[in-house]
C-alpha cells in the first residue's frame, strides 16, 4: 500500500531532478540538479500559468461555494417535485469532463453557438467567448462554475437537513427572520462541513484540465493555460518530462500545503476542545 | 398578561383529522396544563399556539387579537422544548440572550437581564460554556433562561421534564413551582405526566384521541371526572373499574357486580336508580378502600390478595375481586399472605359511577 502510494511520488520527484525527453530511458538522462526547478521560477510562462491557477481556483471556488450554499437554503424545503429538481441540479457532475468540454465549446461557439445566438435575437452583438483572453477566462470560469457547484450543493443540502430543527423552530420564535436564521444559525452549525467541502474543492480545481483543454487548450496566449494544463503540454508538446515533472512537484506541494492546512485547522479545534473540556474538569471538581 | 382563548381549532394532516374543534379560554397569568396520553393532541395545541404549526380550523386569539396567520415572532410568546433546542455553537449567555440582541436592545440591558436570569437560575457560573459542555439538567435550565430572559407575554413548555431522570425531574418539577411564583405570566404546559399536571397546574386540560376530556382545577378533576378516562388517568396508582349493576332491594339502593355489593349513599342513590341503563361502571380510588376486618357488609368489599408491590411505607396490593382485578394500598406492616382474602372497607362519598356505554360519569 505505502509502496504504491510512494512509487509514483518517489519516481516523479527523482525524474524533476533530469533533463529528461521521451525518447531516452529514465537511465540514460542526465542528472541536473535542481536545475529544473531554477528554470521554472526564473520562466515568465510558468508564473504567468501560476498566477492564472491561482485566480481560477480562487474565483472559481468563491461562485461555487456562494451559488452551492445559496441553492441549498433556498431548496431546503418540501415543495413538490422537489426531489426531481434536486436530481437534475446534480446532472452535471455526473457527465464526463472531455463531453462537458464539447458541449460548452460548441455553446461558446462564435456564430452557431447558443449565447451568441441569444445575444444577437436581442439585438446585442455577440461575444468572443474563446477568442478573447477575458472572455475566455470567463468561459473557463462558467463551465467549471456549471460543473462543480452540484457538488457543494449536495454536501450543503445534506449538512442543512441535518440541522437539529427544534433549534430553528426556537430561533423564529425568538423572532429571527429567515435571513437572520440562516446567518446565525444555520451558517455557523453548517461551518464544520463547509470547510471541508471548501477543501476538497481546492484541491480538485487545481488539478482541472479536461474541460479546459478542450475549451482553449490554455489560449488565447496564455490566458487560461492553468498548471495542470502547463505540465500536460510540457511533457506533450515541449518534450520536457523532467520539467513537467518539477512543475508536477510544485503542483504537489501547493496541494500538500492546503491539505496540511485542512489537517492543522482540524488538530487546532480538536486541541481548543480537549483543553475546554480539561478546564470544565476541573471546574466540576 | 392577556387571555388565551382557542375557537373551535381543527387541525388536519391532509383528510386526517387531529383536533377536532378546540374550545378553551385561558385566564390571565393561569399556569394551564395539557395533559394526556401519546398522540392526544396536546402537543399539536401548543405548536399551533406557538405559530410552528398551521391552524386548519378555528382561530387562536391573544387577548383580542387574532394570531393564527402571525409568524412566531409576532404573538409574543417563549418556549422551553423538549430537547432543549439550545443553540449548540453559543455559549450559555449568548443563547440567553439570542432574542434580545435580534431586538437590538442595548447591551447593558441584555447584560443586566442575562446576570439576572442567570443567577435566578444558578447559571452565572456556566455563562461562557457550550451546551454540549453542559449536563441535562443545566440545559434545561438553559433553556428555562432562554424563555425567560425574553420577557414575552406567554410561555409555552412542550414536556421540558421529559428527557431528565426521575430524580432530576422530581428537583426540576419543584424548582418550576419556584419559577412559577416569581413569575407571573401566561403559561401553558404540555406534559404526559399526570403528577406535573397535578402538582403545577392552576387548571388542567385532559386530552385524548383529539378532544378535550375535561378541564379544571386539579381538585375538580380528581373529585368530579366528568368521565371513565379522566377518572383513569389522574391519580396514582389509578382508579379501579368494576362492571356492575344497580339495584333497588327494599329500600336501600345497591351497587353490585361480581364478588362484591356495596350499598350507595342516600343522596347518590335517586340519581343512580334515575339512570336508564342499569349496567353502570363503579369507578373507586385505591386510597378510598380502607383495610378494615370488621366493617359491616353493605359497606365493605372482600377481596383475595395474588400480589403484593412493597414501594417503602404502602404496599400496593393487586386483588381479586370475583373475576375482576383490583388494586388496593395498605400500610406495609399489616402481616397479610398472598391468597389470603382481605375484607376493605369502602369509602362510599368517594364512589364514582360512570356509563358502560358512553363512559360519562353518573350523577
Amino acid at each position: 500500500m505505502i509502496l504504491a502510494l510512494l512509487y509514483p511520488i518517489g519516481y516523479m520527484i527523482y525524474a524533476s531532478f533530469l533533463d529528461w525527453s521521451p525518447s531516452q530511458r529514465i537511465g540514460q538522462a542526465e542528472f541536473i540538479g535542481i536545475r529544473n526547478y531554477i528554470n521554472l521560477l526564473g520562466d515568465a510562462a510558468f508564473r504567468e500559468s501560476f498566477w492564472v491557477t491561482i485566480r481560477f481556483a480562487a474565483i472559481v471556488v468563491t461562485l461555487e461555494m456562494i451559488v452551492g450554499v445559496g441553492l441549498a437554503m433556498l431548496l431546503d424545503r418540501n415543495i413538490r417535485g422537489m426531489v426531481l429538481l434536486r436530481t437534475v441540479f446534480i446532472l452535471p457532475m455526473m457527465i464526463a469532463p472531455i463531453v462537458v468540454g464539447l458541449m460548452w465549446r460548441y455553446m461558446f461557439h462564435p456564430t452557431v453557438g447558443i449565447f451568441n445566438r441569444m445575444l444577437k435575437s436581442f439585438g446585442f452583438e455577440g461575444i468572443p467567448w474563446l477568442a478573447d483572453s477575458t472572455w475566455a477566462f470567463i468561459a473557463i470560469v462558467i463551465a467549471d462554475v456549471w460543473q462543480w457547484t452540484p457538488f457543494i450543493f449536495i454536501l450543503a443540502l445534506a449538512a442543512t437537513q441535518s440541522l437539529p430543527r427544534s433549534a430553528l423552530e426556537a430561533a423564529e420564535i425568538d423572532g429571527a427572520n429567515e435571513w437572520q436564521k440562516i446567518v446565525m444559525i444555520k451558517l455557523p452549525l453548517m461551518m464544520p462541513v463547509l470547510i471541508v467541502t471548501l477543501m476538497l474543492r481546492l484541491i480538485d480545481v487545481f488539478k482541472v484540465l479536461e474541460v479546459i483543454l478542450v475549451l482553449t487548450n490554455g489560449g488565447p496566449g496564455l490566458s487560461t493555460e492553468i498548471l495542470a494544463l502547463r505540465i500536460f503540454r510540457t511533457a506533450q508538446e515541449f518534450q520536457e518530462l523532467g520539467e513537467a515533472a518539477a512543475m508536477s512537484n510544485m503542483l504537489l506541494m501547493m496541494l500538500m500545503v492546503l491539505t496540511i492546512g485542512m489537517f492543522v485547522y482540524n488538530r487546532v479545534k480538536e486541541a481548543h476542545v480537549a483543553q475546554r473540556r480539561a478546564v470544565i474538569e476541573k471546574d466540576n471538581d | 398578561m392577556p387571555r388565551i382563548r382557542l375557537e373551535n381549532l381543527v387541525k388536519r394532516y391532509g383528510d386526517f383529522e387531529v383536533l377536532h374543534g378546540i374550545n378553551l379560554e385561558m385566564e390571565e397569568n393561569e399556569f394551564t396544563v395539557f395533559v394526556g396520553p401519546s398522540g392526544c393532541g396536546k402537543t399539536t395545541t401548543l405548536r399551533m399556539i406557538a405559530g410552528l404549526e398551521t391552524v386548519s380550523d378555528g382561530e387562536i386569539y391573544i387577548g383580542d387579537r387574532p394570531v393564527s396567520q402571525l409568524e412566531p415572532k409576532a404573538r409574543d410568546l417563549a418556549m422551553v422544548f423538549q430537547d432543549y433546542a439550545l443553540y449548540p455553537h453559543m455559549n450559555v449567555a449568548k443563547n440567553m440572550s439570542f432574542a434580545l440582541r435580534l431586538q437590538r436592545r442595548p447591551r447593558k440591558e441584555i447584560d443586566e437581564k442575562v446576570g439576572l436570569v442567570a443567577e435566578m437560575l444558578g447559571l452565572t457560573k456556566f455563562l461562557h460554556r457550550k451546551p454540549g459542555e453542559l449536563s441535562g439538567g443545566q440545559r434545561q435550565r438553559v433553556a428555562m433562561g432562554r424563555a425567560l430572559a425574553r420577557d414575552a407575554g406567554t410561555f409555552l413548555f412542550d414536556e421540558p421534564l421529559s428527557n431528565l431522570d426521575a430524580k432530576l425531574r422530581c428537583q426540576m418539577r419543584a424548582e418550576l413551582a419556584i419559577m412559577r411564583q416569581k413569575v407571573r405570566k401566561n403559561m401553558i404546559y404540555v406534559t404526559h405526566d399526570q403528577i406535573e399536571a397535578m402538582t403545577l397546574g392552576d387548571r388542567i386540560v385532559v386530552m385524548n384521541g383529539g378532544y378535550i376530556q375535561q378541564q379544571g382545577t386539579p381538585e375538580e378533576l380528581f373529585k368530579q371526572p366528568a368521565n371513565k378516562f379522566v377518572a383513569g388517568f389522574l391519580g396514582s396508582p389509578p382508579m379501579n373499574f368494576l362492571g356492575a349493576k344497580i339495584q333497588d332491594l327494599g329500600g336501600q339502593v345497591f351497587v353490585s357486580g361480581d364478588g362484591f355489593e356495596v350499598a350507595l349513599p342516600e343522596e347518590r342513590a335517586s340519581v343512580a336508580l334515575g339512570h336508564s341503563a342499569s349496567s353502570v361502571i363503579l369507578g373507586i380510588r385505591p386510597s378510598d378502600l380502607h383495610f378494615s376486618p370488621h366493617a359491616p357488609d353493605h359497606e365493605a368489599i372482600d377481596l383475595k390478595v395474588i400480589v403484593s408491590e412493597y414501594i417503602g411505607a404502602q404496599s400496593v396490593l393487586l386483588c381479586n375481586c370475583g373475576a375482576q382485578k383490583i388494586e388496593v394500598e395498605l400500610k406495609s406492616e399489616t402481616p397479610i399472605a398472598l391468597g389470603e382474602t382481605l375484607r376493605f372497607a369502602v369509602n362510599r362519598e368517594a364512589i364514582h359511577l360512570f356509563d358502560s356505554e358512553t363512559e360519562v360519569a353518573i350523577g
